[in-house]
C-alpha cells in the first residue's frame, strides 16, 4: 500500500494538552514515527503517523479524543538543492495542490521523508508514480 | 436637609401627583377599557372566556388578579403579529425585542402610542433634570431597540435638543460630547463607564464638558457603579426602566429625590409576585414583577410576566409625585442576559448552534467586562462530525458559529472550539452562563 493512513486529532491550545495524547500511546505502547502540529491561538490539529494506526485511533477514542484518519503520501526527498523542486514540478504540470505538509528523517541518511496532503490523494500517487516519484509504503515507513 | 439632589420638577403634575384614590379611579375605569381592547386578541378573547371575565365584571382593582398571566412564550407561540389588537392601517411603528430563539418578539405602536411613549419618557427626563435648553446625545442603537427611538422622542417631547449618535465608535461619542456641549447623556451604564475609559485617555476632566445629567437604563446596574460615574464625570446619574414587550423605557424612572422610580401608574399596574406561587408577596418583599398597559392601542398587554425581580416601594416621595415606586431590578427569574444593554437567551445561542450542526454540542456562555465593555465567548464542544484535519475547514465552521449567533441575537460572541468532554457537566440544572463581569446588584 503507497497511500499511509495519518490520525489527526484535535487539541486545544493549552498546556498538557500534546501530553495528554502522548500518554494514551505510552500505555498502548505506541510509538510515534512523527507528527506536525497546525496551531492557532486556541486550538490546534496534531498530525500524527504511527504503526499501529488502528489501535492506535481505538486507544485515542477510547480516551475521549477526536481521531480522524486520513491518507497521505509519503515521499522520498533527495537531500540536495532541487529535491523538493523535482517533486513540486510534477504536481504543478498536473495542477495539483497541496493541501499541507511536513518532513522528517528516518532510516536513510541521504534523504528525507515529506508527508503530503492532497484533495485526491489517490490520483496524486498515480501521477507521482508515473513521472517517476516512487511514495513511501507503509511498510518501510515503519520496517 | 435639601432631600433634593437637583432642582425639582415635575413634567405633568396633574398626572404624577394625582390624588391616589382619584387615580385608583381612573386605573379602574382603564383597566375595564383595556380588557374590553384586548378581546380584540384572540388569544385573551379565548382566556377571558375561559374564566368568566367581561369589562363588566371587573368592578374592583382586586379584580385584576382574576385575568390571565401573559408569558413571552404566549408572545412567541402567536409570532409574528398574533397580539395586536388594530388594524395594519392604525400602526405607525414596529419595534422588536429579542426573542427566547431564533425569531423576535415584535411590538407595534399606534400615533397614540407613540405620543404616550414619548410622555412618558418626557416624565422621567425631567425629573432628572432635562430641560428645553439642553442638548441631549442619545447613545442607545436605533433600530429595533426601543431605548434609541424611545429615549429620542422623550427628549423632543421635553423640547431639548437630540443628538441621534447612536451606540458604537465611542472615539466619536466623546467628540460629540465634548464640542457640541452636552449637558444630558441617555447611553447603558457599562457604556458610561467605557467612555469614561476614553476620556481620561485623552486627558479629559469633568471641567471640560458641560455634561451634567445621565439617564441610564438597558441592563442591571449598581450603587457602587453610579458612584464611580457620577464621580468621574461630575454629573447626576438617574435610572429608568421598561420593556418592549409592555412599551420600552418610560415604564418608570427616578425624581430628582431618587427615592426609587416612579411607576407610571396611571397607564400601568405592576404588582409584584411570587414567581412560583403567582401570589403577590408581602409589601416591601422581592418578587416578579407583573405589568398590565392600561391604555396601549397597538398592542393591550395584560399582567405580563417580565421575569425581572425587584420591589415595590410605598411611601411618600419628597418630590411630590403620589406614585408606588420600584427598586432598581435585582435580577432575572430566567436564564436572560443582558449584554452591552441587549437582552440574550442562551437558548438563541442555543438555535444558532443548531442551524450549524443539526442538533446542538454542548456549549458554556462566558461572560467580562474588560475596559467596561462587554465581550460574550462562547465554548463550543468539538464533535467527531464537525471535525476536519483541514484547518481551514475548522476555521470555516468557527465563523460560522459565529454569524449564527450575531444573526440571531444581534451580538458577536468570540467562538472558541474546546476538547470534547472538557466543559463541566452538572448534575442538575445545566449551567449554561458563567458572568464573570462582576456585577453585584446591592
Amino acid at each position: 500500500m503507497k497511500l499511509s493512513k495519518q490520525l489527526s486529532l484535535f487539541v486545544e491550545n493549552k498546556p498538557g494538552s500534546l501530553n495528554a495524547v502522548c500518554q494514551v500511546l505510552k500505555d498502548h505502547q505506541i510509538n510515534i514515527r512523527t507528527l506536525s502540529l497546525a496551531d492557532t491561538q486556541q486550538f490546534g490539529i496534531l498530525r500524527l503517523l504511527v504503526k499501529e494506526h488502528e489501535k492506535a485511533r481505538a486507544a485515542l477514542e477510547a480516551a475521549g479524543f477526536i481521531v480522524k484518519s486520513t491518507d497521505v503520501l509519503a515521499l522520498p526527498v533527495s537531500d540536495r538543492p532541487g529535491g523538493l523542486a523535482d517533486i513540486l514540478n510534477v504536481l504543478d504540470r498536473n495542477q495539483m495542490s497541496v493541501e499541507y505538509m511536513y518532513a522528517f528523517t528516518f532510516g536513510r541518511s541521504e534523504s528525507a521523508v515529506m508527508v503530503f496532503r492532497f484533495e485526491e490523494p489517490e490520483k496524486a500517487l498515480q501521477v507521482l508514480t508515473e513521472a517517476g516519484v516512487p511514495a513511501v509504503s507503509e511498510i518501510e515507513l515503519f520496517a | 436637609m435639601n432631600p433634593f439632589l437637583i432642582e425639582n420638577r415635575i413634567f405633568d403634575p396633574a398626572a404624577e401627583c394625582m390624588d391616589p384614590a382619584e387615580r385608583r379611579g381612573l386605573q379602574l375605569e382603564r383597566l375595564r377599557n383595556a380588557v374590553r381592547h384586548a378581546g380584540n386578541i384572540p388569544f385573551y378573547r379565548q382566556k377571558f372566556k375561559e374564566a368568566g371575565i367581561t369589562p363588566e365584571s371587573i368592578r374592583s382593582l382586586d379584580d385584576l388578579r382574576r385575568l390571565p398571566f401573559t408569558t413571552k412564550q404566549d408572545l412567541r407561540d402567536h409570532y409574528p403579529f398574533g397580539f395586536f389588537a388594530v388594524p395594519r392601517s392604525e400602526l405607525v411603528r414596529i419595534h422588536a425585542s429579542s426573542g427566547t430563539t431564533g425569531k423576535p418578539t415584535f411590538v407595534g405602536y399606534t400615533r397614540n402610542d407613540l405620543k404616550l411613549w414619548s410622555e412618558l419618557c418626557a416624565r422621567f427626563l425631567v425629573g432628572g433634570g432635562l430641560t428645553p435648553d439642553q442638548v441631549a446625545q442619545v447613545s442607545f442603537g436605533y433600530g429595533l431597540f426601543t431605548g434609541g427611538f424611545g429615549l429620542h422622542y422623550g427628549i423632543e417631547r421635553v423640547g431639548a435638543a437630540v443628538i441621534p449618535a447612536s451606540s458604537g465608535n465611542t472615539q466619536r461619542q466623546v467628540l460629540l460630547l465634548k464640542d457640541a456641549k452636552v449637558n444630558t447623556l441617555i447611553c447603558t451604564p457599562s457604556y458610561a463607564l467605557n467612555l469614561i475609559d476614553v476620556l481620561q485617555d485623552q486627558g479629559l476632566k469633568p471641567g471640560d464638558l458641560a455634561l451634567r445629567y445621565a439617564h441610564f437604563g438597558g441592563e442591571q446596574w449598581t450603587e457602587d457603579m453610579r458612584k464611580a460615574i457620577e464621580e468621574a464625570l461630575g454629573i447626576r446619574a438617574f435610572n429608568n426602566y421598561g420593556l418592549s414587550e409592555i412599551i420600552g423605557p418610560g415604564v418608570s424612572g427616578e425624581c430628582a429625590a431618587r427615592t426609587g422610580m416612579h411607576i407610571q401608574e396611571d397607564h400601568f399596574i405592576v404588582e409584584c409576585v411570587n414567581p412560583q406561587t403567582l401570589e403577590p408577596v408581602a409589601p416591601g418583599e422581592e418578587g416578579e414583577l407583573v405589568i398590565t398597559a392600561l391604555t396601549k392601542e397597538a398592542c393591550p398587554i395584560i399582567r405580563y410576566r417580565t421575569r425581572d425581580l425587584a420591589r415595590l416601594l410605598e411611601g411618600d416621595c419628597p418630590c411630590g409625585r403620589t406614585t408606588r415606586r420600584m427598586s432598581r431590578v435585582k435580577g432575572r427569574t430566567d436564564d436572560m442576559m443582558i449584554i452591552r444593554g441587549v437582552n440574550v437567551f442562551p437558548s438563541q445561542v442555543e438555535e444558532a448552534l443548531l442551524r450549524v450542526g443539526g442538533t446542538a454540542p454542548h456549549y458554556v456562555i462566558e461572560l467580562y467586562r474588560p475596559h467596561n465593555l462587554d465581550e460574550a465567548v462562547v465554548k463550543v464542544e468539538m464533535r467527531p462530525q464537525e471535525f476536519s484535519d483541514k484547518m481551514e475547514e475548522l476555521h470555516r465552521l468557527r465563523d460560522r458559529i459565529s454569524r449564527e449567533i450575531t444573526g440571531i441575537t444581534g451580538i458577536h460572541f468570540q467562538v472558541e472550539l474546546v476538547e470534547p468532554n472538557s466543559l463541566e457537566r452538572s448534575t442538575g440544572k445545566v449551567k449554561r452562563v458563567i458572568d464573570k463581569r462582576g456585577l453585584k446588584i446591592d
